[in-house]
């Protein structure tokens, strides 16, 4: 008894002093007004340790890219819940071939250190991103435009024969040309990329300390970083743009697992979580009720097949892989393992694009659909498995694939009446299964995620399926798939090209390079606290718009 | 005696390679991190061949470790993929879990000893069998149970501690952690104490003390419990090198951003010089400790001589 009052009065002291260490770092923004409110107007959202410094160009992941949504606005942003890109400093991009394209920027904006939004902001910004000398992860992205191989060449070892993309030409201080080197009408819809974010004159003046502590142009300013385990944001006042932040601030703090921040988010220390650990999908309902969000993101599961390796290229390959992929029960998956985080995939895009932006349900047809008794038959006509068995690969070190990739397994075998026919292969890490990946070293099928980067249905098409493309990790290659790549992106009107894109996209249920299986959804939870919560289609949060009670 | 340290110190210097080199094997072997950094994405060859310069990763195994070691002893401890460097990293993770290994090693001499002389001295009690039984339940209960269980109990349900620490991770938030660190080896303790006591009771100068008519604190303290925590010493001296490294349960439980939690993320990344560098100030602190605990002997019983 004793001992428990004395813990009360430890808990009274700790949080007395929590609030005011609170007040007293959110004085100098003026947001600790919210009476009554334990949090002062202030989201607390967990979040994770992003991988590589916080530059546009040199984030790839999502933990990362979160603060830079908030802290930065591009030409475009995309729309929360339609995914269509929609002009935000841009004041207009226009282009008569698909090819040079006209830009000319709203006048008004400024960077949190009051420096103004104009060209330069972007032509420098994005020399510095396409320069091979700076390494930045994301420099394929200005490959679309001229010179970029110049400044960043692509073989290993080269060197750079200009420093600035001759395709980048400023005409006023708010308007600049850019040339292409090939024909892109769909170019201006994914300049909402973090990747094309503009960087101000501190970026470059002082690197060390912009990194230390970011400085964008968004409805949000980082009043502290502690790398590794707190940033905290604030709402900035000076923000000029149509979507100011609805809250006092977002405070991000890294959990070292989705398990603790949920049970963080069941003791009332955090507000938000937006990765709800696969343990607790099946109690979260009941926790949370409507507090949970469970939507389709821009993510999309397949198995890829190597098809450089000769027991994938023979000429009836196809059907074998047609016949694997009906062998597949998507639905029972996607239901008992997955707990209905998944969508069964019917077309190799995804949901959030939505049927204007080209997400066509059924698009794959039988082929995707589970069918066992066809499914033995199209493989027996394909000439049967290669070597009388195969293995998926995956990586045993994250994400749990072990689960779904036996259920996958099993379903095969189930069809082929083979308990013997496929069994899962692990490799331990991540790193060492792309690196196999890469140097073409596997043999086997092996699993494959590909998570949008602009929601546009070439994003899923081109750097997966086009010949000797980025990522195509199958190497797949056929001449009507990229011609029709092609016209796609020279048509004019954006609604004929995603028409093309999707005559294009029919090719893959032909050639199968890889099997659909499900659309992942982005879950999260939050807090009474809360309010006007949603995610967009990348399954991140949109900050802004969240209130707080 | 200062030969005896001297040699043990010269020991320590091919252990200490020896153990950097394995790790640095290890962590080569998991792949390239390199191609990881892209995500889903294919790498880009030349940005790709671009960051293994500036890594130092172009270079072959042997020529990366000597680089790796020559910048050690410079204080060099190389940069994490975040752009942080790992003397940083460490500067942040080290006092957090040196704190949670005081508090857990707190745990386990004091609970640990005190049951263990209370349970030596009432062999077959009600007591005895009670600690045994308990102390058994805890050895068989995964870390990562107990963890959860006291963190949804107290955490949840009572409200009496946070259940997650907070960045700075002061000592009254890192109570009901450390304790759950500490539970494993504290029935360790406790079991070793009670079977040393146990036997030493029955020994000469024991005796010979009561014969004295010495008081029965003073018996127990200054003599029984004096030559009965050579086993224990050595097991806790030990157990600092494995609390600190072996709290990556712990600390992932309870959101402590601490050495074990860097060492995962590490392996996760396949980052080489934050994976070397924690291990190589972990094995560091492994070797002083056996060296302390060896020392501590002669504290213990006089008769050990050093030579």
């Amino acid at each position: 008894m004793r001992g428990a009052t004395r813990v009360k009065w430890a808990v009274g002291v700790m949080a007395v002093a929590l609030t005011a260490a609170a007040c007293g770092g959110g004085s100098d923004n003026g947001g600790g007004g919210g009476s009554g409110s334990s949090s002062g107007g202030i989201v607390r959202a967990s979040w994770g340790d992003p991988q590589n410094p916080l530059e546009p160009a040199n984030t790839n992941e999502v933990q990362g890219g979160k603060v830079l949504d908030m802290i930065f606005r591009g030409l475009k942003k995309y729309d929360p819940k339609t995914a269509k890109a929609e002009n935000m400093i841009a004041d207009s991009i226009t282009s008569t071939d698909s090819q040079n394209f006209d830009i000319k920027l709203k006048s008004g904006w400024t960077f949190s250190n009051g420096e103004p939004v104009n060209a330069d902001s972007f032509i420098n910004a994005w020399n510095y991103d396409a320069l091979l000398k700076n390494a930045q992860l994301n420099a394929s992205f200005f490959n679309y435009i001229d010179g970029y191989e110049q400044v960043h060449p692509d073989n290993p070892g080269a060197k750079s024969t200009a420093t600035t993309l001759s395709g980048l030409q400023k005409v006023s201080d708010l308007e600049f040309k850019v040339r292409l080197n090939q024909k892109f009408s769909l170019w201006p819809d994914t300049l909402g990329y973090s990747a094309f974010y503009p960087l101000p004159k501190a970026f470059f003046d002082n690197h060390a300390a912009w990194l230390r502590k970011p400085i964008g142009n968004g409805p949000y300013t980082i009043s502290s970083y502690t790398k590794g385990s707190l940033m905290s944001l604030r709402k900035w006042d000076g923000y000029k743009g149509p979507d100011p932040a609805q809250n006092n601030g977002v405070d991000l703090r890294v959990y070292t697992d989705n398990n603790t921040a949920y049970t963080d988010l069941q003791a009332g220390n955090i507000d938000l979580v937006d990765d709800i650990p696969a343990a607790q999908l099946t109690n979260v309902k009941s926790d949370l009720g409507s507090r949970y969000i469970n939507e389709p993101a821009g993510i999309i599961q397949t198995i890829a097949f190597p098809l450089y390796n000769a027991r994938w290229s023979s000429a009836n390959s196809a059907k074998v892989r047609q016949g694997l992929s009906m062998a597949i029960n998507r639905k029972q998956i996607t239901d008992q393992i997955f707990q209905q985080t998944r969508t069964p995939a019917s077309d190799w895009t995804s949901p959030v694009l939505g049927t204007a932006g080209g997400f066509k349900e059924g698009l794959c047809g039988d082929e995707c659909t589970y069918n066992p008794a066809k499914a033995k038959q199209m493989i027996q006509q394909g000439g049967g498995l290669p070597g009388g068995s195969i293995t998926i690969g995956y990586n045993a070190d994250t994400g749990s694939h072990k689960e779904w990739v036996d259920a996958v397994c099993n379903s095969i075998n189930n069809a082929l009446g083979n308990n013997k026919a496929c069994v899962g292969a692990p490799t331990g890490t991540f790193a060492d299964f792309r690196n196999k990946i890469t140097n073409k070293q596997l043999n086997n099928p092996f699993r494959s995620g590909w998570q949008m980067d602009y929601p546009l249905i070439q994003d899923f098409l081109q750097p997966l399926y086009f010949t000797n493309a980025s990522s195509n990790d199958s190497h797949y290659s056929n001449a009507n798939f990229d011609k029709l790549v092609n016209e796609a992106n020279a048509e004019t009107n954006s609604s004929n090209a995603v028409g093309k894109f999707q005559d294009a996209e029919r090719q893959l249920v032909t050639d199968m390079p890889a099997i659909p299986l499900w659309y992942q959804n982005g879950s999260a939870g939050y807090s009474s606290n809360l309010s006007n919560v949603l995610l967009n289609p990348f399954s991140v949060p949109v900050y802004n718009e969240i209130k707080v009670k | 005696m200062g030969r005896y340290v001297i040699r043990r110190l010269l020991q320590m210097i091919p252990v200490f390679i020896g153990s950097t080199f394995l790790i640095f094997v290890m962590v080569y072997a998991l792949g390239d991190p390199v191609a990881a950094l892209f995500g889903d994405h294919a790498p880009d060859p030349a940005t790709a061949a671009q960051i293994r310069h500036d890594l130092y990763l172009d270079h072959s195994l042997p020529a990366q470790y000597i680089h790796y070691m020559k910048n050690i002893f410079t204080g060099n401890f190389g940069e994490a993929f975040s752009g942080q460097s790992v003397t940083s990293l460490m500067g942040s993770a080290f006092p957090v879990t040196i704190r949670l290994t005081i508090v857990a090693i707190l745990f386990e001499i004091i609970i640990g000893i005190i049951l263990g002389v209370i349970t030596g001295m009432k062999r077959g009690k009600p007591v005895d069998t009670g600690v045994l039984l308990l102390t058994l339940v805890v050895i068989s209960v995964p870390t990562f149970v107990t963890g959860y269980v006291l963190q949804y109990l107290f955490g949840v349900q009572l409200k009496w501690v946070a259940s997650s620490v907070s960045p700075s991770a002061p000592f009254n938030e890192l109570i009901l952690p450390g304790l759950v660190l500490a539970l494993v080896s504290l029935a360790y303790v406790t079991r070793l104490t009670r079977t040393s006591i146990a036997e030493n009771t029955r020994a000469d100068y024991v005796r010979t003390a009561v014969a004295k008519g010495l008081p029965r604190r003073q018996v127990i303290v200054r003599h029984l419990l004096r030559n009965s925590l050579i086993p224990v010493v050595t097991f806790i001296g030990t157990d600092i090198g494995a609390l600190m490294g072996g709290a990556i349960v712990t600390e992932r439980i309870f959101n402590i951003h601490g050495v074990g939690y860097q060492l995962y993320q590490g392996i996760l990344r396949n980052n080489a010089p934050t994976v070397v560098g924690f291990v190589t100030i972990l094995v560091l602190v492994f070797l002083v400790a056996n060296l302390l605990v060896d020392l501590l002997y002669a504290v213990l019983d006089p008769r050990i001589r050093y030579a």
